[in-house]
Order: structure tokens, then sequence, then C-alpha cells
């Protein structure tokens, strides 16, 4: 009997050791990212302070600077720019073609579909340097509203194909009955499909926001002033002087960065993984 | 039969004059989404195939057509020839570190115990968060000097101050390190992938199985694993996609350096063609990506096909 204790004592252990170790893989770098940007310079900089707490009182002083003496201010203006109008051109754009692919098209529809899920597979290191080209001949370059261009071409792709699903699941005797009692085809959908697929519509807003949030290379190679650069670019590239990097002023902007994000997947994240998974498990 | 077989003209007549309405008010709402996609992923991927054949750099933007010339300029060059395989080093060796700690953590997470749904949701936070800034995060792990890490190896005494490891400042730890960090950010979807197809399993087929004398690594292997190997194989397409196409972790933690010990395609042809303007040349060496991509787009595509069976 307490052998058998003992065996459950230690396999209780290494569950938890296991659970201890994903916690901390996954969360350490984030614990680092919120002690970096509290801790004042001189305790950051040593090598003979402990790193893995405060040795002198947090500060705020790499948020002040961040937001006075930086462009940190701007770039999440941009961002949030970039992100509603990405968002406004991937609605009007994916909302209809969504409804039209699960309902109007029929199998046709379904191949269609899949031909434009996959243009979500197309990477941005394959297109950047046309892309370029073309941003140059519309008189973007260097400006944020190429990245409100070029973005909806993965956006598109992956609400047409999140919203498809989520119209499938929609009862169709419900625009039927529309139908019948004198609703016109567009007004189905307009008045019936639309209303119904609210939480749909949500989802793919969310998520449109996080992807331009977290996109980088059209970023990276389309700006380089400071003043038009979207928050990742801004932090990432632009907290640099010469040789030295201002790790506090960094790592407290990537940490405002990476909050909303990460509060908006896990509320979402059921249904990210349904829509790029395209009920491959029924 | 013959019943069933009368019955199936019926519906099609009536509906017949509503398809071809429906056909045209489906096009138009699926145009601009097309047009769309078509415009600014079609267009710009025949321009890409185009530049590769042709001779144009940002100094002197003709369209001169060379042929293959760019390619065969390219194969030549010891350097693409290791930044191809750091490409498939950094994309297998992060698949299959990631696959691996998506496994585990799907089994560990699977059980129940108190805070799992806390723990659950920090674990999704590399996968979430923004790469390049968590990428900046961990290059600031790895600094040469500030460290945590190598502060942590010298007070266990691992190693002392002086031969420390300088983890972006070494070819092979370079590497490890960017394939470390893919990993980290790749394992909570192999994670989220596990649990979504472990736990769409039927119970009533395992219990069935179990009835019928099967244990527990019969089970594992000849049911579950089968059972979620689509949803799997649709998390590697894009594990593989994303990370084959990767340029934001090589660029901003090592610049593919040292000595280009880290340059892959994405990052190749991002100094080819933007740093130094040799648009052509970097057009092709992206191409070098397109094999890869079509041979996981296919595998996909019959994955998709057989579910549909």
């Amino acid at each position: 009997m307490q052998r058998k204790g003992l065996v459950g004592v230690l396999q209780d252990a290494g569950f938890y050791g296991a659970v201890a170790f994903f916690f901390i893989l996954a969360a350490f770098p984030f614990y680092w990212m919120v002690i970096t940007s509290f801790k004042t310079n001189a305790d950051l900089y040593s090598v003979q302070h402990i790193p893995f707490w405060f040795n002198d009182p947090p500060t705020l002083e790499h948020f002040r600077y961040l937001f006075e003496k930086t462009l940190f201010a701007t770039w999440l203006l941009n961002s949030l720019i970039i992100g509603l109008c990405v968002t406004a051109i991937t609605l009007v754009t994916a909302l209809p073609a969504a409804y039209s692919l699960a309902r109007l098209t029929g199998s046709t529809g379904e191949a269609l579909g899949i031909g434009i899920f996959l243009t979500y597979l197309v990477p941005p290191t394959l297109l950047f340097l046309p892309l370029s080209r073309v941003v140059a001949t519309l008189g973007l370059q260097n400006s944020m509203w190429a990245l409100v261009v070029v973005y909806p071409t993965f956006t598109i792709p992956f609400c047409t194909w999140l919203l498809m699903g989520f119209f499938k699941a929609l009862p169709v005797e419900i625009e039927e009955a529309a139908i019948v009692d004198g609703c016109s085809l567009f007004g189905a959908f307009v008045k019936m499909a639309i209303p119904l697929s609210l939480p749909g519509i949500l989802t793919v807003v969310i998520f449109t926001f996080t992807l331009t949030l977290q996109e980088f290379v059209y970023a990276l190679t389309f700006i380089s002033s400071s003043d038009q650069k979207p928050i990742t670019l801004g932090v990432a590239t632009d907290l640099i002087r010469g040789d030295i990097f201002y790790w506090g002023e960094i790592m407290a902007g990537a940490l405002i960065a990476s909050i909303p994000v990460a509060i908006a997947y896990n509320l979402f994240l059921d249904r990210f993984i349904s829509g790029i998974t395209g009920g491959a498990v029924k | 039969m013959v019943a069933i077989a009368e019955s199936v003209p019926k519906p099609r007549a009536r509906f017949r004059f509503m398809l071809d309405r429906r056909g045209v008010l489906g096009s138009l709402l699926v145009g601009p989404a097309i047009l769309y996609v078509l415009l600014l992923v079609g267009v710009p991927f025949l321009m890409a195939v185009y530049y590769s054949l042709s001779a144009y750099t940002i100094y002197n933007p003709s369209w001169k057509f060379v042929g293959v010339a760019n390619f065969i300029d390219i194969v030549q060059n010891p350097v693409f020839l290791q930044t191809l395989s750091n490409t498939f080093i950094f994309t297998f060796g992060s698949q299959i570190l990631g696959l691996i700690l998506g496994k585990f953590g799907a089994l560990v997470l699977l059980k129940p115990f108190p805070g799992r749904k806390f723990v659950r949701a920090l674990v999704i936070l590399p996968w979430a968060v923004p790469i390049a800034l968590a990428t900046v995060a961990w290059q600031w792990m790895f600094d040469s000097l500030y460290s945590v890490i190598n502060w942590t190896l010298i007070a266990l005494g691992f190693v002392t101050r002086s031969n420390a490891p300088n983890w972006l400042g070494t070819p092979d730890l370079a590497m490890l390190s960017v394939i470390i960090v893919n990993a980290w950010r790749f394992f909570p979807f192999a994670i989220v992938i596990f649990l979504a197809g472990i736990t769409a399993v039927p119970q009533d087929v395992l219990d069935a199985a179990t009835v019928d004398g099967a244990g527990f690594w019969r089970r594992n292997y000849q049911i579950i694993v089968p059972m979620i190997l689509p949803i799997v194989a649709i998390g590697l397409v894009f594990g593989i996609v994303f990370t084959f196409t990767d340029l934001s972790i090589v660029f901003l933690m090592t610049q593919g350096g040292p000595v280009g010990a880290t340059s892959v395609l994405g990052f190749a042809g991002f100094q080819t063609g933007i740093t130094s303007g040799d648009v052509s040349h970097g057009a092709a060496i992206s191409l070098f990506m397109l094999p890869v991509l079509l041979v996981v787009v296919v595998a996909m595509l019959r994955f998709i096909r057989r579910r549909e069976i």
C-alpha cells in the first residue's frame, strides 16, 4: 500500500513537473519582457545582480521615455489606422464572397473557396519584390497606406474561409423561408444571414486586426521612415541607436503591443482553429 | 431504385430558374474578393516569376529576358547552397522540436488539474504574440553579455563567465537559437491542434475498442493517431509553409550571421532583392521556395479530398 502511494506521489510530481516545464517555457520570455521594462538601467546592465527580480525599486522611466522621446504613440496610432482600414476592406469583400461560396455557387464555390484559401499560403517573402514595385506604381512607397493596400491579400483569403464555415453552419431554411415570404436573394443575405452570423463577423474583425499587428515582412520591406511604421516594426527596429539597443524601452513597447493580441487570441482561439483546419475533424 | 431515379429531376427543374439568378448574384458577391486576390497575389506572383528570368535591378529596371541565367548564377554560388541547406535545417529542426513539444504539451493539458485554464491561456502566448516582438525578447535573453540563460548556467556552475556560450555569435549555436525560437513560437499551435484532434475522437469508438480488448497503446496508435492525422497534417502544412518562408526571426536575431550560418531563403531573397537592389536574383532566390510549397499544398489538397470521400 505504501509503495503504491509512493508511486502515485512520484507520478504526480512528474506530472506537475511537466506542467511547470511548459508553463515556464511559454511564459518566461514574457516575464522577461515585464521585468526588463520596469527595471532601472543600473539594475538591467549588471552582471552581478540576480536578473530574475528587482534589485533596485521598479521604475516607469522606460515607459516615460517611450511615450515622450520616441515615436511610440505615432506607431500605436498607425497600427490602429492600418488595422481599422484593413478590417473594413476585408469585411466588405470577404463577407459577400464567403456567402456566395457557401450558398450560391454550389460545387464550383467549394473549389473556388479552397483556391482562395490556398492563396493565404503564398508567402510574403515570395511576393515582396513585385509588390514593392506595385506599391511604388501606386505612389505609396514608404507610406503606411501601402500596408492598407497589401494586408488584405492575406486577410481576405483567411476571413473568406472562416466565414464560409460560419455560413455553412447556418440552417439554410431561415433564408429559404425569407425568400418564400417575398425577400429577394440579396435581401435574404443582408437581412437574415448577416445578422445571424454576427459572432463570425466579430471573430473576423478580431483576427484581421491581430493579423495586421503580427505582420512584419511587408512592413519591413515597404516602410523605412520612422513616422510611418506600425508598432511591431517600430518597436523591433527603431529603438536601436547604432549598436546600442534600448532594451528597457524595447521590452516596454513589446509588452504594450503584445497584451491586446494575447487577450484576443485566448478569447477566440477555438474559432481560429476550426477556421484553419476547415472541419478536418468531424 | 426506379422510384428514386424518377424523383430526382423534379426539385432540380423547380429550382432551375432560381439557379441562374443564384449564379449571377453569386459571381457578383464573390467578384471583388477574387479580383483583389488576383490583382495583388496572382499578378505579383507572375511578376516574381518574370523577374527571376530577367536582368531587372533597381538601378537598371529593364525587363530584358535572360532565361535561367539568374538561376545558374545562384546555384553556382556556394553561399546560396548553404542558405538552401540552412533553410531545410531550420524548417525541419524547428518543426520536429515543435511537434514533440506539442504532443507532450497536449498530453499534459488533456488531464484535468487545478489551474489548467490559466496554464492553457499562458501556453498560447508564444504563438499569439507578434513574432517580431517575441523574437526581440529572445534576442535579449541570448544577449552576449547580459544573457539570462548564461547567467543561470554560470550560477549553476555549468560554465564560467569567460567560456560562457555566445549564442548568436557562434555558427552552430546561432542556428540552434533560431530553431529554438521558431519551435517555441509553433509549439502552442501544435498543442492546440493535437488537443482539437484528440478531443474530437468519439468516446464510444474508444469504449468499443476497449470492450474488444484494445489496450492503451493499441487505442493510441491504431485509433487516435489515424483519426487525428488529417488535422495534424493540416497543422504541419501551416508550420512548414510559414517556417520555410520565414524572414523575421533570422532578420531580427542574427541578420543571417555569423558568416551566413543562419541565412535562410527568405532572408537571402530580402538581402539580395531589397537591400542590394538586385531584384532579379532576389526573385530567383525566393522562387526556390516554390517546389516545397507546391509539394506541401498538393499534400494538403489530397487530405481535404480524402476527408470529403
